[in-house]
C-alpha cells in the first residue's frame, strides 16, 4: 500500500513537473524560449558533453546563421539586380549632369574605370565605382550590385546609371543608383592636371582619371612631431592596410594625396611604392580626382624619378 | 547455470531497480531541463594564475582615428606585460565599431575570435548566438584573488563599488555581466552662440527642439545673390545631426514613447515615431536640417560657419569649435565664433518640465543617451588564457589608463576611483588653459556627462537590437533624403517606409528577437513549484530507501 502511494505520488510529481516545464516554454515569448533552449544546450554540454561537442554546437549555430544570411543576401542581391531594369531615365550629358540640382534624379551612360571592394550593406551587396565617359566622370557611391555583376563590371564596361546627384564634403557623386550593362567599352587616358591644381578650374576634372608630374614629396608630421613621408590614416593613427596619406607639392602649394585602401590595398604596387617614398622625392602619379574638402586624389600609380 | 530471472521475485526486483533507474534518470533530465534559466558559466577560474606559462592574447581595439589613443593602448599593453612577463598582448586597431563587429562574427565560425575586444553590448548579444562564446564575468568580478580589486592583482584595480553603477549595468545581458565598461560618452549639441544672437535670439537655459527648429528656420534667409544673410556664404545647414539612430532613440525617450522593451519587443514603428519623422521632414524640406550621411561631418560645417547646431558625440569634441585642436578643413575656411556646449535638444512641457517620467523621477533634467566602448573577453579552451584575458581587461580600468584615455576626447572615466582622483579633478579645473589637453569645449563636453551620468539611459540589448538601431537611423535618413528629392512625405509614405524598413532590417515580426537575450527576470511561479515538487520527490525517494533498508524489505525480497 505504501509503495503504491509513493509510486503514485512520484508519478504525480513528475506529471506535474512535465506540465510545469511545458507551460513555462509555451508561455514564454519566442525569444525567451530560444534563449532557454540555447542555455539548456550550453548547460548540458557543460555538465555531460565534451568540449568538442560544444564547439560543434557553436559552429552549427554560426553556420546556420551564416547560411540564412547568405540566402537572404542572395535574394536581396537578386532583387537589386532586378532593380537595375529601372535605370531607364533620359540619358544626360556631363554638362547636363553638372547643371542638375543636388538631389535631382540623373541618368548617365558611363564606363567603369576602377572599383572599390564589393561588400554588404544592410544585407545588400554594394560597391563604389570610379567611372568616366568621353565628356566627364562620375563617382558611383555604394551602388547596389550582386557579387556576380561586380565581377563583370571590369575596367571599360559601359553602364547606364540612374540615381541621385548628391554632394558629400564637396565630392559630387551619384547615390542610390541602379544600372544596366550596355555594349561598348572605353578606358580613359590620364590627363595631366598638375598645372590646374591651384586653380578653381580643377573642380571641372572632379572624379576624372588624371596624372600629376614632377611633384615633390613633402614631409607629414606624425603625432610625435616627427617628419615622415607618409602616414597610415590622416594622422598616423592607423597601421599598414589602412588608407595611406602623403603630401606632395607643385608650384609652392602642398596637397594631400591618398592611397585609398579599398581601391588599392596593401599588396598593390602603388601602396608599396608610397610606403617607400622619401621626403624630397620627385614623383609622377596617376589616380582619380576625388574630393574631400578640396582636392584629395585617390592615387593608383606612383613613379619615383 | 543461467540465472532464472523469470520468477515473480525477480520480476519485482527488476521492476523496482528499473523504476529507481528511471526515477533517477527522469529526475536528472528534469533538473537538467530546469537549468534552462541559468546562464552558461563558461570556465572554471583557476586556483592561481600560472606565471610560468607563456600566454599570448589578442586585443581588438577601437580608436577614434586618434594617434594619442593608439599610444595609450600601446603604453597600457607595455605596462601590463611588465607586470605579467609571461603574457604577450597583440593589439589590432580599428577605427570603426562596425568593422570589429563584422570581424568577430566572421571569426566565431572558425573559433578565431580575439581574447579581449572593445565592443558594444548590442554586439555581444549577437556574439552570444554561439554558446559559450563570450565569457560571463560575474564569477570573475567576485573572485577573491583575481576579481575586481582582488588580493592577487599586481596593480591597483577598482573594486566593483568603484565602477559607476549605471555604466556597469549597461553591460548586463539576461542577468549576467558580459562586459566591463571602458569609456563613456554621450551626445552634445555644439552651438555657434554668435549666430544665435545675430538672429535675435538669446541662448536658452535648456535647449529645446522647438528652439532649435525656430532658430534654424530663421537662419535660412538669403541675400539677392543667393548667399545666406547670416554667413554671407552659399552654404548654410543650420542643424546637422551626426548619428540619426541616436537622434530617433532620444527623441522617443524624451517624449516617453516606445522604442523597444526588455523583452526585445519592437515599438519603433509607431505614431510617435511618425510624428517625429514628419517634424524632421518639415525642416529637412526647407534645408534647415541635414545629417552626416547626407551632407558630411557636423564639425566641418560648424567650424566653417555653415552650421549653428551641430550634434555629435562628446567623444568628438576635440573637432568642435573654431579653436579645435583637430580639424578637417583648411585654416582659411575656419571662422571665429564662441562655441557653447549643450545637452542635445530636449522635449519639455510648457511648464518647463522634462516629459520623460523615469528620468524626471530620478532627478535628471535631461534625457541623454549613454554610449561608449565596453570590453568583453572571449571564452577559450585554456582557463589560464581566459584568466590572462580578464587580468588585461581589468587592467584597462586602472586609473592611469582611464584618465589618460578619457582626456584624449570628451570621454568620462567609468570608475569613481578615477573620476574622484585629485589628478582628474585638477584636469577638469584647468579648462581653457590651452587648446589641446585643456581645450575648453572638450572639458565642457566631459562635464556634461559627468554631471548627468546618473540619469543617462541606454536601450535594451538583445539579439537584433543592432538592426533595430540601424533601422531607427534609416527612418530619419530616408525621410530627409526623400523630401530633398521633392517626394511627398505623407501617411502613405510612412506606411511604405515602415514596411520597407522592417523588411530590410529583418524586423518583420512583432519582436526583433529570434534568438534573443532579453532579461528573463525572476523565475515564474510554475517553475518555482516545479523545483519544490522535485525536491519533495527526492526527499520521498530518500525516505523510502532508508525505510526499506531499515525494515529489510529490499534484501528480503
Amino acid at each position: 500500500m505504501k509503495k503504491k502511494t509513493i509510486a503514485t505520488l512520484l508519478t504525480l510529481a513528475f506529471a506535474v513537473s512535465m506540465i510545469g516545464c511545458g507551460q513555462a516554454k509555451t508561455e514564454a515569448p519566442a525569444e525567451t524560449a530560444t534563449e532557454a533552449e540555447s542555455t539548456e544546450a550550453a548547460d548540458a554540454a557543460e555538465t555531460e558533453e565534451s568540449v568538442e561537442e560544444t564547439t560543434e554546437a557553436t559552429e552549427e549555430t554560426v553556420e546556420e546563421t551564416t547560411e540564412e544570411t547568405a540566402e537572404e543576401t542572395t535574394e536581396e542581391a537578386t532583387d537589386a539586380a532586378e532593380d537595375t531594369e529601372a535605370a531607364t531615365g533620359d540619358v544626360m550629358s556631363h554638362d547636363d549632369f553638372a547643371a542638375a540640382d543636388l538631389d535631382a534624379e540623373v541618368t548617365v551612360e558611363t564606363y567603369v574605370q576602377a572599383k572599390q571592394g564589393w561588400w554588404e550593406k544592410d544585407g545588400v551587396g554594394v560597391a563604389t565605382f570610379y567611372t568616366q565617359a568621353e565628356d566627364g566622370a562620375y563617382f558611383l557611391y555604394n551602388m547596389p550590385c550582386s557579387e556576380e555583376d561586380y565581377a563583370k563590371l571590369e575596367q571599360g564596361t559601359k553602364i547606364k546609371v540612374t540615381g541621385y546627384k548628391t554632394e558629400w564634403e564637396g565630392e559630387v557623386e551619384i547615390i542610390d543608383a541602379t544600372y544596366e550593362i550596355e555594349d561598348g567599352s572605353f578606358v580613359a587616358e590620364a590627363e595631366d592636371v598638375t598645372a590646374d591644381l591651384a586653380s578653381d578650374s580643377i573642380i571641372d576634372h572632379q572624379n576624372e582619371f588624371v596624372s600629376f608630374t614632377d611633384m615633390t614629396v613633402e614631409a607629414s608630421k606624425d603625432a610625435d612631431g616627427n617628419e615622415v613621408a607618409f602616414l597610415y590614416n590622416y594622422d598616423g593613427s592607423g597601421s599598414q592596410g589602412d588608407d595611406l596619406y602623403f603630401n606632395v607639392s607643385a608650384d609652392g602649394n602642398t596637397y594631400t594625396f591618398t592611397v585609398e585602401s579599398y581601391l588599392c590595398d596593401k599588396d598593390s604596387d602603388v601602396y608599396k611604392a608610397a610606403e617607400a617614398l622619401n621626403v624630397g622625392d620627385k614623383v609622377d602619379m596617376e589616380g582619380f580626382l576625388y574630393w574631400y574638402q578640396g582636392v584629395n586624389p585617390h592615387i593608383t600609380k606612383v613613379t619615383v624619378k | 547455470m543461467m540465472p532464472n530471472f523469470c520468477n515473480k521475485k525477480s520480476i519485482k526486483k527488476i521492476a523496482l531497480a528499473a523504476a529507481m533507474v528511471l526515477t533517477v534518470a527522469i529526475n536528472g533530465l528534469a533538473l537538467t531541463a530546469c537549468h534552462g534559466s541559468k546562464e552558461a558559466r563558461g570556465f572554471e577560474i583557476p586556483e592561481s594564475f600560472d606565471e610560468n606559462k607563456k600566454i599570448e592574447i589578442t586585443f581588438w581595439a577601437k580608436n577614434d582615428t586618434n594617434k594619442t589613443q593608439t599610444r595609450i593602448y600601446e603604453k597600457a599593453i607595455k605596462n601590463f606585460e611588465e607586470l605579467y612577463p609571461n603574457v604577450d598582448v597583440t593589439i589590432r586597431l580599428y577605427t570603426d565599431y562596425g568593422k570589429i563587429y563584422n570581424d568577430v562574427i566572421t571569426n566565431i565560425a572558425t573559433d578565431t575570435t580575439p581574447n579581449v575586444c572593445i565592443t558594444y553590448p548590442d554586439h555581444i548579444a549577437t556574439y552570444m548566438t554561439g554558446a559559450d562564446t563570450v565569457e560571463p564575468l560575474d564569477d570573475l568580478f567576485a573572485d577573491e584573488k583575481y576579481g575586481l580589486g582582488g588580493s592577487e592583482l599586481k596593480y591597483d584595480a577598482p573594486t566593483i563599488d568603484e565602477i559607476v553603477p549605471e555604466f556597469l549595468s549597461e553591460c548586463k545581458i539576461g542577468g549576467s555581466h558580459y562586459a566591463i565598461p571602458y569609456m563613456r560618452s554621450t551626445e552634445a549639441c555644439y552651438v555657434n552662440k554668435d549666430f544665435v544672437e545675430q538672429l535675435g535670439f538669446e541662448m536658452p537655459e535648456v535647449l529645446t527642439w522647438d528652439f532649435v527648429w525656430e532658430v534654424s528656420e530663421a537662419a535660412l534667409a538669403k541675400n539677392e545673390d543667393g548667399t545666406y544673410k547670416l554667413n554671407g556664404q552659399k552654404v548654410m545647414i543650420p542643424f546637422i545631426y551626426k548619428s540619426t539612430d541616436n537622434m530617433m532613440i532620444q527623441m522617443l525617450k524624451q517624449q516617453g514613447a516606445g522604442y523597444s522593451n526588455d523583452k526585445g519587443d519592437i515599438e519603433l514603428f509607431s505614431d510617435d515615431t511618425k510624428a517625429s519623422l514628419m517634424t524632421i521632414a518639415e525642416h529637412a524640406k526647407t534645408g534647415a536640417f541635414s545629417t552626416f550621411k547626407i551632407s558630411g561631418y557636423p564639425a566641418n560645417f560648424l567650424n566653417a560657419g555653415q552650421c549653428i547646431f551641430a550634434v555629435d558625440s562628446t567623444a568628438g569634441s576635440t573637432w568642435m569649435g573654431s579653436k579645435a585642436p583637430l580639424r578637417d578643413i583648411a585654416e582659411d575656411k575656419v571662422v571665429d565664433f564662441e562655441t557653447v556646449v549643450y545637452p542635445i535638444p530636449q522635449y519639455y512641457s510648457k511648464d518647463g518640465e522634462l516629459l520623460d517620467d523615469s528620468i524626471k523621477a530620478a532627478g535628471g533634467r535631461y534625457a541623454m543617451i549613454s554610449q561608449g566602448p565596453s570590453i568583453c573577453i572571449f571564452n577559450k579552451e585554456d582557463p589560464q588564457v581566459v584568466l590572462a584575458s580578464w587580468l588585461f581587461a581589468q587592467y584597462m580600468l586602472t586609473n592611469d589608463v582611464q584618465m589618460a584615455y578619457a582626456e584624449t576626447e570628451g570621454y568620462v572615466p567609468v570608475t569613481t576611483k578615477a573620476q574622484e582622483s585629485a589628478e582628474y579633478k585638477d584636469y577638469l579645473n584647468r579648462a581653457g588653459e590651452d587648446n589641446s589637453t585643456y581645450y575648453d569645449v572638450k572639458i565642457a563636453a566631459t562635464k556634461l556627462l559627468l554631471d548627468n551620468q546618473r540619469y543617462t539611459f541606454v536601450t535594451s540589448v538583445f539579439n537584433g537590437s543592432t538592426s533595430l538601431r540601424d533601422a531607427a537611423g534609416a527612418l530619419i535618413e530616408n525621410v530627409t533624403k526623400s523630401v530633398r528629392r521633392k517626394k511627398e512625405v505623407d501617411d502613405d509614405f510612412i506606411v511604405k517606409l515602415y514596411d520597407d524598413t522592417r523588411s530590410l532590417y529583418h524586423l518583420d515580426s512583432g519582436s526583433a528577437v529570434n534568438a534573443g537575450k532579453a532579461d528573463l527576470g525572476e523565475l515564474p511561479e510554475e517553475s518555482k513549484w516545479l523545483i519544490r515538487i522535485l525536491i519533495g520527490a527526492w526527499v520521498l525517494i530518500g525516505a523510502y530507501f532508508f525505510y526499506s533498508r531499515k525494515s529489510g524489505k529490499i534484501s528480503k525480497e
